[in-house]
């Protein structure tokens, strides 16, 4: 399963200052880990919101809003999208991310087949038949 | 919201995931013997158990299990009188990086890419048999527990269990060393690691929606070892081959199956429905094989082949010349009849169908396609093609009599009929 994790903006992330050499270093390393484990399929940071918009749908008008906003806690400074088997070892993975005096989100991705929970007839039928197969096989 | 013991113990599985192939590579190292370090990790996530759930889950629990481990190992050891030379080993290792400063984490980090490989080349030693490989890979570097490994292929425990205790007993009785392969040693074992982990992930990609979610999670499991493997042996082009081929493979798994389960074939398939994320990962993996120059390995050339699948917008896009040249190139590394099979699809695409069935009849008396449906079912198609629709009638209900498969053989007698009212069926 697939979970994007998103790393809110602060106020130097949204005055556009960048993370000093040994945070940068310390998350390269972290980025490191996270490839060699193969659990990173990607990762952004992003630029501050004053170089971002809105654009808002309403009665059929789409007005275009230019940046900054305010909200910073709401912002998303950057995200990664990890590969893991659980929400526990995405949350393991976290805890080891080089951060300090901040909150960082995990947020599962849909899946195909969290849209088709419910099984047709036909495929409830095979999935009987698979398990008898391997009752057989014991 | 209060945390209980199962939260701790969902919490305890998935650090067992994370830390368990460093801290069994690392403890094998130390006793020379997988078996024995797997066992001493067990026996640091029983304790584990035991403790977190009342005492909570410590700071940096990878190092807590090292520790527990070690403790573990050292007790164990000191208690056998007859292992009393790896006792001594084992102490001087530990006095050694004991001694070498406080930070014993770092120095293990040091060695740990060495550490793993080492495990990845045991676990997949050539004097296991391929099963016993793929159990043992997926248990020590895969995280997976041997229940799981059962489920996910469709086998009772007790048979994987007993696989990997005879793996295990295999590779102490052989004295096989716990080291990393050099030189050409190194490129002659590899095959046998891309082996395993793609035959994990085919073994995941052959799941149907009505199966257990473990099975179609082997493909995720594979594709995590194979990038795994492409940072401890990025040296080498097959690595990468390996990590595109399912890479790109990967991105069509949720294309593959319509609502009601049934395959869709990959020509039939929306393409919009592939995962680009996939795909360009994929073909970035298969760059980095590129620049190892030639010659391409069977795992690249694969890759590439999938590659032109995954390029092509629409299926009428597909450079099928190209696919043909590249199953050529396939046939003269690593030579197969179903290979030859695929080159004579490409052909006939290419080509027209009667250069595709020029292929095809090659294979006619090839005792390996004696009784395999595809055989019939492609020259059916290509017969029918050419409009020669009584041969092709005879093809398909052929194949129809060889599949297992209840919906693929329903297709084929479709086609069959279509034949036998003097139609040109509709390709696969």
């Amino acid at each position: 399963m697939r979970f994007m994790v998103l790393v809110k903006a602060d106020r130097d992330s949204e005055a556009g200052k960048l993370p000093d050499k040994d945070i940068l270093t310390k998350m390269g390393n972290f980025n490191d880990e996270l490839v060699k484990a193969g659990v990173m399929l990607a990762g952004e940071g992003l630029h501050p919101s004053s170089k971002g918009v809105r654009v808002r749908f309403s009665g059929g008008k789409r007005t275009v809003i230019d940046g900054p906003f305010t909200e910073t806690k709401e912002l998303v400074a950057g995200f990664w999208l990890w590969q893991v088997k659980s929400k526990e070892e995405a949350i393991e993975w976290l805890k080891r991310a080089p951060f300090e005096g901040t909150e960082v989100e995990i947020r599962q991705v849909f899946e195909p087949e969290d849209f088709g929970a419910e099984y047709t007839p036909e495929l409830r039928a095979q999935e009987e038949r698979q398990r008898s197969q391997i009752a057989a096989k014991r | 919201m209060a945390v209980t013991a199962t939260d701790t113990h969902r919490t305890i599985a998935a650090l067992w995931r994370i830390e368990s192939p460093r801290l069994i590579a690392g403890l094998a190292r130390m006793v020379r013997d997988v078996g024995l370090a797997e066992d001493l990790a067990q026996d640091a996530l029983v304790v584990a158990l035991e403790r977190w759930p009342e005492a909570g889950v410590p700071d940096n629990p990878g190092a807590w299990l090292m520790a527990t481990a070690k403790h573990r190992a050292i007790d164990q050891l000191r208690r056998r009188q007859r292992l009393e030379r790896k006792h001594q080993e084992l102490g001087r290792d530990l006095e050694d990086r004991e001694g070498s400063g406080p930070d014993l984490d770092a120095a293990l980090d040091d060695d740990i890419g060495d550490d793993l490989l080492r495990l990845v080349f045991t676990a997949c030693h050539p004097s296991l048999s391929t099963e016993a490989r793929v159990a043992l890979t997926l248990r020590l570097l895969g995280g997976l527990t041997t229940e799981e490994i059962a489920r996910a292929f469709l086998v009772p425990v007790s048979t994987i269990a007993q696989r990997i205790v005879r793996a295990k007993r295999t590779l102490a009785d052989a004295r096989i060393p716990f080291e990393v392969p050099r030189g050409a040693e190194r490129a002659a074992r590899l095959p046998s690691v891309l082996e395993v982990i793609y035959l994990v992930f085919n073994e995941g990609y052959s799941a149907t929606a009505g199966d257990d979610w473990l099975r179609p999670a082997l493909c995720e499991d594979a594709l995590r070892l194979g990038r795994v493997l492409a940072g401890l042996v990025p040296d080498h082009a097959e690595v990468h081959g390996l990590a595109a081929l399912m890479e790109i493979q990967a991105s069509r798994l949720r294309a593959r199956l319509g609502p009601s389960g049934e395959p869709i074939l990959l020509l039939d398939q929306n393409r919009s429905m592939w995962d680009q994320l996939l795909i360009r990962r994929g073909l970035s993996a298969l760059e980095r094989a590129q620049s190892f120059g030639d010659p391409r390995g069977p795992y690249q050339i694969q890759a590439e082949i999938a590659a032109c699948h995954a390029r092509a917008r629409a299926a009428a896009d597909t450079d099928w010349g190209r696919i043909a040249r590249l199953y050529g190139e396939l046939m003269a590394v690593a030579p197969s009849p179903i290979v030859e099979l695929n080159r004579a699809v490409a052909v006939g695409m290419a080509d027209g169908p009667a250069a595709g069935l020029a292929v095809v009849d090659t294979l006619t008396r090839e005792p390996a396609l004696e009784n395999y449906h595809l055989l019939p079912s492609v020259r059916g198609d290509l017969l029918a093609k050419l409009g020669r629709l009584d041969q092709a009638r005879a093809e398909f209900e052929r194949a129809a009599s060889l599949t297992l498969n209840q919906r693929e053989r329903r297709m084929l007698l479709d086609r069959a009929a279509a034949c036998r009212r003097g139609e040109v069926p509709a390709s696969p």
